[in-house]
């Protein structure tokens, strides 16, 4: 098996504010190998940005990772000095946040933005950066005429395919998208995805890709992770997760989104709210909303159990191996 | 949305009001500057209503040796016409405090209806409110004030008055934007389809749910007007025989008292304002941060390592 | 461009409101006043009395919309009448006007730069040491009414230590010349009430500034610059602190109003013969042209001021360009 590029191992970030502390990740371990495309989806405050902004060393106070390694290349990027991480950062792994309109620097041109990145990492002559600029651009579909411009006279797909040319300015072995696509219509997103999917290929690096949309990332991912509540529910392959979903969270998920050309059927969502995660439920995080609960659900805790080649947080599943912590 | 679900939204329930003034007695209580601020009002607030259990001696009576320096009877000396300093400024604390408090509640109350109803009304109006506000914005406080103490005789009436017409512009553009954010909120919707007239609803429905902000300008407010108070009244345009800290500033300074050895006579009561002022400040500060959480301080914790 | 235009019609609205409020002032308020002092003004030029007797509505038999424009032609032309001395009121305040620009202008900038710097870098440090004690101190060196740090300071220095003059502008009876010992004079005169001043404006300024930087620290793109890898030096102050004060500076523009407010009081105190000391002699005086005079030049000067940042604000922020 190839050296991952990736391995987070038992990740947890909290939210340490005066009142109390949050654990908004908890324990998550996950590897990501050279090229692959992960998916990471799930509700609204599952933590799956935190999880992100964990793994990229950019949480903002009071956020703060609390337990866990992330090794990039072999490098535990949690410990590394200030200094080393800085020179890690766009060269190695790069980011591309929700919004455009409010990643990008409103007082900058895109091509100042280009320039003091390329000019914090090595020492490239003007025409260089001139020339780098224009490439990425170009490889996003973007006339480089626009390089002048300031994000607010770019619409809004233009900007958003803006950072991604941004972020590939290195061509980084992993890029990783908080929602990139959430803040477009239906048609810019798949042009988007397309876009992203095709620069892939012929660059070769890996994605995380982070979601709520399950859709976005059917068609383009490798793996997807599912998070719940701070944690895995399960991670799988693709397809696996599809047409075989294990936690009943999952299932949950699948059914609630239409498909455009299946069958018509009834769509079933799933009762309840994600937990409080300063107060989480005993037991396994999901049994308030589990239709499938049992009664060792209210006090035990699941662990990753391994099926197949995919893993389940899930009682339901403990006869299995259990995945060694 | 049906009627009915529109009718059904709440506004802020009393249960959630008495809540959030709860937590908000614990955020005080919590917050350091918060409780320092306090502790400073409650003070003032106790001198104010009972002078008489911590002065002595009658604060405007000539009786004793003039300009005396500081002694176990005359705690802050004498001035020079042999009044007491500390008496003075005991008692001087109420009308302080009074002016101080009148002018910020009805300048924050003016604040708010002219802020608000612009917000709400939006169009002509809005437009008209806003360009009255930003002039009185861009008009400097302190000339318009010596201004029209000019016309007006001198007496705490007119201080308040003229105080008031300075200062209610300070804060109606954040109660403004307050307004605009509230606007299309379901229980706003469901008083407008209940058919309530604009000036109910803004009276009755928004001002409510805006008091948190209300409480924070009326604080913004007061840390300014106890300086701008005594500021004029330094300069003469007071009414020089109501006794307020302001007074007896103007008082020191036309006797010398820096220069004449009676130095306290001019600092003490400085000193009050700038406390009184401190405390409105500490209380405004610690608002600011309870309000708007990315402004509370930041715990720097070293990172806490479990085993992995 | 749009924007430029939209202020400046503010601008000329706002001189407008301001001139009209100065036209309304002396008709409202109780009792006669304007009559009073018109009243006792002798050997006066007949065009400035008329200039005075429109503003103030004194003796004047036309219609009040008829006085109203003459009025507003008088001070679009300068034409402002004379001081109870006799003096026109327009050269009064050009007189005057130098000391008060000095002073006022020095720690204006001064303040600004100070308290833009320790807002910067306090909220860009949130929880060290200097954003534990500065900013609340500052505020509260704000919140001091500044004649209590002026009263202060004399008090140190003048009074107790003797080493710096009690007020005045320069020493009385040192003759005006561009020497360094009269320059040296006039320094030494103007320290302490530059430094009531700024102590004041510096603290009104960081509070502001760090308010408004941590606000900003928070937006992605600030986070971006950190996830660009670029120096954190650079993040501050290219991504985060230059996003926090042009937005602003126009509202910074308009605290200038509560400076000129501190300056007027701190030469007060200090005796410094600048407009400050004009205007409350003028009020001692009951002097009310020079008063109106020059409360309309005091508004003039913020309104300007405000201008100057919306030009500012044009130039340097791209987003005032269309889209």
């Amino acid at each position: 098996m190839p050296e991952p590029l990736l391995e987070v191992r038992n990740l947890s970030v909290a939210y340490l504010t005066e009142t109390a502390d949050v654990r908004a990740v908890d324990r998550v371990s996950f590897t990501v190998a050279p090229g692959e495309f992960l998916g990471i989806v799930g509700e609204s405050g599952c933590g799956k940005s935190t999880l992100l902004f964990g793994v990229a060393q950019l949480l903002s106070p009071p956020g703060e990772v609390v337990g866990g390694d992330v090794i990039f290349r072999g490098e535990d990027m949690v410990r590394l000095g200030p200094d080393d991480l800085r020179h890690m950062r766009w060269r190695d792994f790069s980011i591309v946040m929700q919004s455009a309109m409010n990643a990008l620097n409103p007082m900058k041109s895109i091509e100042a933005q280009f320039k003091d990145t390329l000019e914090a990492h090595g020492t490239l002559s003007h025409e260089e950066i001139q020339q780098r600029s224009a490439e990425v651009l170009e490889m996003v579909g973007i006339d480089p005429i626009h390089l002048g411009s300031y994000p607010h006279q770019l619409s809004g797909g233009m900007r958003q395919r803006a950072m991604i040319a941004m972020a590939l300015l290195f061509t980084p072995q992993l890029v990783m998208m908080d929602e990139p696509t959430s803040a477009l219509d239906v048609v810019a997103q798949r042009s988007l995805m397309t876009k992203v999917k095709d620069l892939q290929q012929s660059l070769g690096f890996a994605i995380i890709f982070v979601t709520h949309d399950m859709s976005v990332v059917s068609r383009y991912s490798d793996h997807v992770m599912v998070m719940y509540a701070g944690q895995i529910a399960e991670a799988a392959r693709t397809e696996s997760i599809f047409t075989r979903p294990l936690h009943p969270y999952t299932r949950g998920l699948m059914s609630a989104f239409p498909s455009v050309t299946g069958p018509r059927r009834e769509l079933v969502g799933i009762p309840g709210a994600p937990p409080d995660l300063a107060r989480p439920p005993t037991g396994c995080r999901f049994n308030p909303r589990c239709p499938d609960v049992m009664p060792e659900c209210l006090t035990q805790d699941p662990e990753l159990y391994v099926v197949g080649d995919a893993e389940v947080r899930c009682l339901l599943y403990a006869k299995q191996t259990k995945k060694a912590m | 949305m049906a009627v009915t679900d529109i009718a059904a939204a709440a506004q802020p329930d009393a249960l959630e009001v008495s809540v959030r003034s709860r937590r908000l007695l614990r955020a005080i209580l919590r917050n350091r500057k918060a409780t320092v601020g306090a502790l400073i009002l409650l003070l003032m607030v106790f001198v104010a209503a009972f002078p008489g259990l911590i002065a002595n001696h009658p604060p405007q009576a000539p009786l004793y040796r003039a300009n005396a320096g500081p002694s176990s009877s005359h705690l802050l000396g004498t001035t020079q016409l042999g009044q007491d300093v500390f008496s003075q400024l005991v008692w001087g604390t109420r009308l302080t405090l009074i002016v101080t408090l009148v002018v910020s509640a009805i300048a924050t109350l003016i604040s708010m209806i002219i802020g608000v109803t612009a917000a709400y009304l939006g169009g002509v109006t809005d437009r008209t409110l806003t360009v009255v506000t930003d002039v009185f914005l861009i008009i400097p406080v302190l000339p318009l004030l010596i201004l029209l103490s000019a016309y007006l005789s001198p007496s705490v009436t007119s201080l308040i008055i003229v105080l008031t017409v300075t200062s209610w512009a300070f804060q109606a553009r954040q109660l403004r934007s307050q307004g605009l954010s509230l606007r299309n909120r379901d229980f706003l919707v469901a008083a407008r389809v209940r058919g309530e007239r604009p000036m109910y609803i803004i009276l009755v429905e928004i001002v409510p749910t805006m008091t948190s902000l209300l409480v924070a300008s009326f604080l913004a407010l007061a840390v300014f007007e106890v300086g701008f108070a005594a500021s004029l009244q330094f300069l003469g345009l007071g009414n020089s025989s109501e006794l307020m800290w302001g007074t007896m500033l103007y008082n020191a300074q036309q006797a010398a008292a820096l220069e004449s050895g009676n130095a306290l006579w001019a600092l003490a009561p400085g000193a009050a304002v700038a406390l009184m002022g401190a405390g409105f400040a500490l209380v405004n500060f610690a608002f600011d941060e309870i309000g708007n959480p990315a402004l509370r301080p930041v715990r720097r914790r070293r990172r806490a390592r479990t085993a992995a | 461009m749009r924007y430029l235009r939209r202020r400046l019609g503010l601008f000329v609205l706002t001189l407008w409101a301001a001139l009209t409020v100065n036209f309304v002032i002396p008709r409202v308020m109780p009792g006669n006043e304007a009559q009073a002092v018109l009243g006792t003004m002798r050997n006066v030029n007949p065009a400035a009395l008329h200039a005075l007797e429109l503003q103030f509505g004194v003796n004047v038999h036309q219609n009040i919309f008829v006085a109203y424009f003459h009025y507003l032609g008088n001070c679009v032309t300068g034409q402002f009448g004379v001081t109870v001395q006799n003096v026109p009121v327009m050269s009064e305040i050009t007189s005057k006007l130098p000391w008060t620009l000095g002073l006022v202008g020095v720690t204006t900038v001064l303040a600004f730069v100070i308290g833009t710097f320790v807002g910067v870098i306090s909220a860009w440090r949130r929880g060290g040491r200097i954003d534990a004690v500065l900013p609340p101190s500052l505020f509260i060196l704000s919140a001091i009414p500044v004649f209590f740090i002026g009263l202060l300071l004399i008090y140190v220095f003048a009074v107790k230590l003797n080493w710096l003059p009690l007020g005045s502008n320069y020493t009385i009876g040192a003759t005006p010349e561009f020497s360094p010992s009269f320059i040296w004079d006039v320094l030494k005169h103007a320290l302490l009430p530059a430094i009531s001043l700024t102590v004041v404006t510096a603290g009104l300024w960081v509070y502001s500034m760090r308010n408004n930087m941590i606000t900003t620290i928070e937006e992605d793109y600030v986070k971006m610059g950190t996830a660009k890898g670029l120096p954190s030096r650079r993040v501050m102050f290219d991504y985060a602190a230059r996003n926090a004060i042009l937005p602003n500076l126009t509202g910074f523009a308009m605290q200038l109003g509560y400076v000129l407010g501190g300056a007027i009081v701190i030469e007060y105190l200090f005796s410094y013969p600048g407009l400050g000391y004009l205007f409350f002699t003028a009020s001692t005086d009951h002097d009310l042209p020079l008063m109106q005079g020059l409360f309309l030049f005091y508004t003039l000067a913020v309104l300007v001021c405000v201008l100057l940042a919306d030009v500012a604000t044009a130039l340097l922020d791209p987003r005032t360009r269309e889209a």
